[in-house]
Parts: structure tokens; C-alpha cells; sequence
């Protein structure tokens, strides 16, 4: 099998795949939902249901507000408690709705039946617009709402579509399990975003750690001549979007430019899915499969979660923190937040709660660096990352945003390969963040 | 969960657990057949020696950390310790060892702890203390013992090493095994060429290195020499034997590749490689001295905050710099 992948640099920190035997389970009914009404990139979304007012699963309780924004559905049944603040997995202080849970009555709208339906009778328009409405955002991460990266901006057109199946972090399974296990709805999702956009092909691309996965896929596609499924060598960050689009199109998106300048949208897997319930089952996004892992859980599983179910309820499912508990972390070990308490509720974005044991969690003692240049050997974007971190050590942001530090995708490879153990990225986020900004005071 | 304290911090949450002390040791371990050959081939003093050298530059570093510099000592992260071991794979078995104490002087506390230490200095610390004792006491650096062991059935030739014998008449005859397997006059590790070959496979399969920097030293040097002894077989001696003499690999695969003072880049590297081949077999043809690696390096270790500056690594995309 030849094995696709991006040139220069990347990482193979070990796999740790350790629930990617374990179905899917349905994760239950927390007590109480708390839906953060900033769970994507852009403006948070308004509420429009207030104290004692009795919602459904499926139940609009806020309309997006402006154009890049994306509204909430309540994720269950049940009497709103308040609207409050909550702290999300940035440890921000955000805006949230808390609703106490009665029952599991879901909206009359949604088609709750298992039934596959391939055929999609409605316009490109009609699709984009039931996406917008269903609140769907990029599940892999970043949360970017999907309807605004299916809509080329002026100038742009759209001729291929990516779906990313790489999941290039360690631990994380719940974009495996669901290829595995929703591998139709997956193909029909990829169908209908492919005539939302008027392409004609579009590419799984799969890391080759996801064997099952692959032949899977390939053997649902071999009567499909649209949608290809590309294996990819397991190496991170493979999942990262410039990179997926030059393991699979062999194309390089330049500096600041978006994929859709090489005719390349990239969709996750979980994001696909989602967007085949809401066109095709009229289900809103407000369930999602997380993984909840770490080698010193009793039970690491993946949960089908409805969105909004704090942290703790999901990893007492697993069996529950123990004393060697270091850290957890919210997302995959490479680009996961570490988060400070589990009231955390899950979010439109959460693909995993990582439990790392302390031993694991330490970082090693940090020396001077010997100018060895592994940074410079595994950083993705061809960055210089020593230097970098010196020019943000010393305030040199000039210079820094010259040696290009706004490119860097904050993948961490350089910080995990550094024999010194030195603090590089968290140096080249501080530049970065300050460059940015310099960046746009200078423009205002 | 309230009873439990989380580590709160960026990420990346995981790491690779490379360290510098591990990389330094790796280096020890793919030194060690160079020595061992030595020590077989010059007897049980090469050991003293290299002992020598080692606890001199260890107790060098440590003095100077903690009664000048007043820091705490980091004679333990294995840097020292290769100096030591590489200062005296470069120096002649029968040195006296008051000279290899003054050698281990001049790399610790000139070479390296001058400019502030592990990873500020800009010349390699052992071909600077190397060099030092080559110049000030040339008549001892020069003395070659001859191997006490025979493998072979040559006649060896007296206290000169190969390049020696080449320089004074170039109608030496030459003989490869002896440098394959390390039967001849020179330094206490530059002499056997498969010994120092299983190192530096060590050195890539662990990937300590790449092979950017000895690749293009051999090469670049095999040339160079190629070209010279085409335009005047009679002078220059045929390529290979110019790779094999001396103190050539030695310096390719362990001195030049050494982190600190070598470029950061493949393309860098490419360039300071071909700089010391070039130079190396230009010094010995041209030089007075017979030998030219040790100042090759030297001379391309002051190159690379240089070529560090204007050879960065290809960005992601061809991005121009604005």
C-alpha cells in the first residue's frame, strides 16, 4: 500500500491508541447540561430562552450572532436553570446556559430512525442553509463554523473536497471508531457537502494506524468514483490542514493563505457526519463522540456525549481520577489544553479528555540549548523555532514576525523533540500572539 | 476532584524524553570502537591517556563553574566528557601526560567555559586544545610510537604517519589495509578507518546526526583530492588514500558534527561540510602543516553563525519574507 504525507519535518511520538477497539457507547444523562454559548471561533451566540423555561433536545437556545458565528441547540429535556458564567477549557470565564435535565424528550422534527438515506434532493443553497441552521462547527478542534468554509470568498473556487481522518494525536480514537461505525453516513455526508461545494471528488485521508478504517472505507468506495481513500503515513502533524492538502493534492497552501487558494476544503470526519444528520435526520449538532483515555483510567471508552455534559460525569464513566492523576487534558497530548478543574462542560469541539499521570504530565528539567537543530528538522512549516523563541525571549517582534513566527500551526513537534527540554513553543505562542496584534494595530 | 492538583500548562502535554545527556553518551558509545582499536594498536597507555584527559577536562569544567563563574556545575550532562575522550583520540599515544592536561586546559577553559559553556561556543573545545598543543609543542604532537600489535606483514616506517611520509617524498608506496584496520602511525583514534565507520553508524541509526555534515565533508574532500591528483598524479596522492589518512574521518564523522558549531540547517550543513572538505585537502596539499582538518573545522566553525544567518530553513509553502 503506498502511503501518502507531507515533506518536511513532523514527529512519531507514540500512538497510544488505546480505546480503538472500544465501540461507541452512549454516554447517559449528566444531571444538568451546561451549553457554553462560545463554542466555536467568532462572535458567541444569543440566548433566547431565560430562567424556568422548559426545552427539548434539539431546541434552538441561541441564534448565531453575525456572520461568523453559529447558534446552540440544548442538547436535552429539561427546565433552564440559568444563564451564568462557566469556565470553559481555556480557563475563560464564558457565558453559558445551564439546563436541569427531565426526561429525554427529543424535538418532533428530528428523525430519530437508524434508517440510511443516500439521496439528497435539495439545492446547494438549501444545504449550506440547513448546515448554518443546525450550528455545525469543525469537530476536530478549531470550531470554525462549517457553513462559512463551504462558501468560497470571491475569486475562490472549490474542486476538491478533503475529509480528514488522519487523528494524528496520540490517544485520540473517536474519529477511528466513527469511519468504523458510521462509515455509510459518512460517505453520504461527504456526498452532500460535495454538492453543496460543485465538486466532483473528494479524498478520506486516513493514517495507516487505522488499518480497519481504511480497508473499510475502501471497500464501501469501490463502486464510487468521487470519493477516494487515501492512506497516510502515520506521522504528525498529518492531520494539520495545510499539510493533509500536501500529502493529498501535493500542493503547498502559501503563508497566509487559506486552503481554499489551492481549490481545497478540508472537513473532519466527525464534522461530515454531523452535517449528514442535519440534512438528511434534520438533527441540530449537539451530541458528539469523545474519547476519554489515559493509561491510568480503569475504563477508557468513547462516549457518544450529548454536548453540554461536564468533564468529571464522563471520566467517573471511565472509572475516575486517581491519586496519580497529574493532569487532564482536554483534547489530544500534542495540542489539548490542560484544564484546571472537570466542571468543564464538553463543547461542539471536544474530541478527547486525556488523564496523563503525573510522571507522564513533568516536564523534563530544561537546559541550555546545544544548537543541536532537531527543532529545525521536525518543524512542519520549515520554521526555525530556537530562533524564534530567543527573538520572543528578548521582545525582538520585528525580526520575529520577519522569520515568519505568525506561520507556525502550534503543533508542538519542536517542544517535543528538544533534547534540552526547553520551553520553545510556548516562547513562539507568546511571540506569535504579540506579532498578531502588532500585526492588526498596524492595519486599524 | 477537588482534593487533586492538576499541572496546568501549554502544550505540547507529552515529550519525547531525548536528552542532552543521552545524546552526549550516545556519542561516548560510538567513540568507543575508535578507542579500543587504539588501545590495541598503541597499547594500554592510550587508556591512561584518555583518562587523563577525561577526569582533566571533567575537573576542569567543575573548577571553573564553581570558583569563577560561580554556577552550578553541569559536568554531568556528558559534554566534558567527550571533549576529554576526543581531545585525546586526537593526540599522539606517547604524549607526555602534563601535555594532554595543559590540552584539556586550554579546550575546557578556553574553548568552552570562555564563552559561557555547553552551547555558547563557537569553536570545537578538543580541536581547540588539540590545535593549541600542535603549535606549542610541535616536536612532542609530531612523535608518533608505532602499533605494538601486527596484524599485518608490513614494514612499518618509523615515526611518521602517512601524510608525514607524503609530504617529505610523494612516492611513498601505499598500502590500504593498514588504514582500513588501523596498523599505522598517527592519532590515538584516527588511525582505523572501520572502526570509526561502525561509530558513525551509530551516531545516524540513533540519530544523533544526520549525514549531511560527514557525507559532504568526504565527498567534497574525495574531489577536491580527485582533482588534484588528476592534474599531477606524481605530486597528489590518489583520492581514497587522502580520505583514509589522517585525521579525515575522525574529524567528518565526530569533530565537524558536533551540535554547537555546526550549522542548524541541512542546506548549512551541506555548505560548512564541503567548506572543510575543500579546505582540508587544500591545507595538506598547499599548508605547511601536513594535516588540515583540524583547522578546516576550525576555520568553518567561524563561518557558521554565518551561514546560520543567511541559510534558513525553506519555509512551508515558499513563503517570501515580507
Amino acid at each position: 500500500m503506498k502511503l501518502y504525507t507531507f515533506k518536511k519535518g513532523g514527529i512519531h511520538p507514540p500512538e497510544n491508541k488505546i480505546t480503538n477497539n472500544q465501540p461507541i457507547k452512549v454516554a447517559g444523562l449528566p444531571n444538568q447540561v451546561v451549553l457554553l454559548l462560545s463554542q466555536h471561533i467568532g462572535a458567541p451566540a444569543q440566548p433566547i430562552v431565560k430562567k424556568g423555561d422548559m426545552v427539548k433536545a434539539g431546541t434552538l437556545i441561541a441564534t448565531a450572532n453575525g456572520m461568523i458565528s453559529a447558534p446552540v441547540y440544548s442538547s436535552v429535556s429539561g427546565k433552564v436553570n440559568r444563564i451564568d458564567m462557566q469556565t470553559d477549557a481555556s480557563g475563560y470565564k464564558r457565558q453559558a446556559i445551564f439546563i436541569d435535565v427531565e426526561g429525554d424528550e427529543w424535538e418532533e422534527s428530528i428523525d430519530r430512525t437508524p434508517t440510511l438515506i443516500r439521496e439528497c434532493d435539495l439545492s446547494p443553497e438549501e444545504i449550506l442553509g440547513k448546515i448554518e441552521k443546525a450550528g455545525i462547527v469543525g469537530m476536530g478542534g478549531a470550531a470554525f463554523p462549517t457553513h462559512i468554509k463551504l462558501k468560497p470568498p470571491k475569486g475562490f473556487k472549490a474542486e476538491s473536497l478533503l475529509i480528514n481522518g488522519a487523528e494524528c494525536e496520540p490517544y485520540l480514537t473517536n474519529d477511528h471508531r466513527l469511519m468504523l461505525e458510521k462509515g455509510e453516513e459518512l460517505l453520504s455526508g461527504a456526498h452532500i457537502l460535495m454538492k453543496a461545494l460543485g465538486v466532483k471528488q473528494s479524498y478520506i485521508g486516513i493514517e495507516n494506524n487505522k488499518r480497519d478504517a481504511i480497508e473499510y472505507l475502501t471497500k464501501l468506495t469501490q463502486n464510487d468514483s468521487g470519493i477516494k481513500v487515501i492512506p497516510l503515513k502515520c506521522k504528525y502533524p498529518q492531520g494539520s490542514e495545510k499539510h493533509l492538502i500536501e500529502a493529498i493534492l501535493h500542493k503547498r497552501v502559501k503563508s497566509g493563505a487559506l486552503p481554499i487558494s489551492v481549490g481545497a476544503v478540508v472537513q473532519n470526519v466527525s464534522t461530515v457526519i454531523a452535517v449528514y444528520e442535519a440534512v438528511q435526520k434534520n438533527k441540530p449538532l449537539f451530541e458528539r463522540v469523545v474519547t476519554v483515555t489515559g493509561k491510568g483510567l480503569k475504563e477508557p471508552a468513547n462516549y457518544l456525549v450529548r454536548i453540554g455534559t461536564p468533564y468529571q460525569f464522563l471520566i467517573n464513566l471511565s472509572g475516575g481520577t486517581s491519586e496519580d492523576t497529574g493532569k487532564i487534558i482536554s483534547g489530544g497530548p500534542m495540542m489539548g489544553k490542560a484544564v484546571a478543574d472537570t466542571s468543564i462542560p464538553v463543547t461542539k469541539g471536544s474530541s478527547g479528555i486525556l488523564l496523563l499521570s503525573e510522571k507522564e504530565a513533568k516536564r523534563n528539567e530544561v537546559v541550555e540549548c546545544i544548537r543541536c537543530a532537531k527543532c529545525v528538522e521536525v518543524c512542519p512549516m520549515g520554521l526555525n523555532p530556537t530562533q524564534l523563541m530567543t527573538l520572543s525571549e528578548f521582545n525582538q517582534w520585528d525580526k520575529a514576525e520577519k522569520e515568519m513566527i505568525t506561520d507556525c500551526i502550534e503543533c508542538g513537534s519542536c517542544s517535543y523533540t528538544c533534547p534540552a527540554s526547553r520551553p520553545l513553543l510556548d516562547y513562539i505562542r507568546l511571540g506569535k500572539g504579540t506579532v498578531l496584534t502588532n500585526i492588526r494595530n498596524r492595519k486599524s | 476532584m477537588a482534593d487533586h492538583i492538576l499541572i496546568i500548562s501549554p502544550s505540547p502535554h507529552i515529550h519525547s524524553r531525548n536528552r542532552v545527556d543521552k545524546l552526549m553518551y550516545t556519542v561516548i558509545l560510538a567513540l568507543l570502537p575508535a578507542l579500543i582499536t587504539g588501545a590495541y594498536f598503541f597499547g594500554p597507555r592510550v587508556l591512561l591517556l584518555t583518562f587523563t584527559a577525561i577526569v582533566a577536562c571533567l575537573a576542569f569544567e567543575y573548577l571553573i563553574q564553581r570558583f569563577i563563574l560561580k554556577q552550578p556545575t553541569t559536568i554531568t550532562d556528558g559534554s566534558a566528557l567527550v571533549t576529554g575522550l576526543l581531545l585525546s583520540l586526537n593526540l599522539p599515544a606517547g604524549l607526555p601526560l602534563w601535555i594532554v592536561i595543559i590540552g584539556a586546559l586550554v579546550a575546557i577553559g578556553i574553548g568552552k567555559m570562555s564563552f559561557g559553556g555547553l552551547g555558547k561556543n563557537i569553536f570545537n573545545p578538543a580541536i581547540v586544545g588539540r590545535v593549541f598543543l600542535l603549535i606549542s609543542f610541535p616536536a612532542q604532537m609530531t612523535t608518533w610510537p608505532l602499533p605494538e600489535h601486527h596484524i599485518l606483514d608490513i614494514d612499518a616506517t618509523a615515526g611518521a604517519t602517512i601524510l608525514t611520509a607524503i609530504k617529505n617524498s610523494p612516492n611513498v608506496s601505499l598500502d590500504m589495509m593498514p588504514l582500513l584496520i588501523g596498523e599505522r602511525a598517527g592519532s590515538i583514534g584516527e588511525t582505523g578507518a572501520i572502526a570509526l565507520l561502525i561509530g558513525v553508524i551509530i551516531l545516524l541509526i540513533r540519530k544523533v546526526i544526520t549525514w549531511h555534515i560527514p557525507v559532504s565533508i568526504v565527498v567534497s574532500a574525495f574531489l577536491t583530492a580527485a582533482l588534484f591528483h588528476w592534474m599531477d598524479p606524481a605530486h597528489y596522492i590518489p583520492p581514497h588514500f587522502q580520505i583514509l589518512a589522517g585525521g579525515l574521518l575522525l574529524g567528518a564523522f565526530f569533530m565537524a558534527t558536533d551540535y554547537v558549531t555546526s550549522p542548524m540547517t541541512s542546506r548549512g550543513m551541506l555548505i560548512y561540510g564541503c567548506g572543510i572538505g575543500i579546505l582540508t585537502i587544500l591545507i595538506r596539499s598547499f599548508g605547511s602543516y601536513p594535516e588540515g582538518i583540524s583547522f578546516a573545522i576550525l576555520i568553518m566553525n567561524a563561518f557558521t553563525p554565518l551561514i546560520n544567518t543567511y541559510v534558513q530553513p525553506k519555509r512551508f509553502g515558499g513563503g517570501k519574507k515580507k
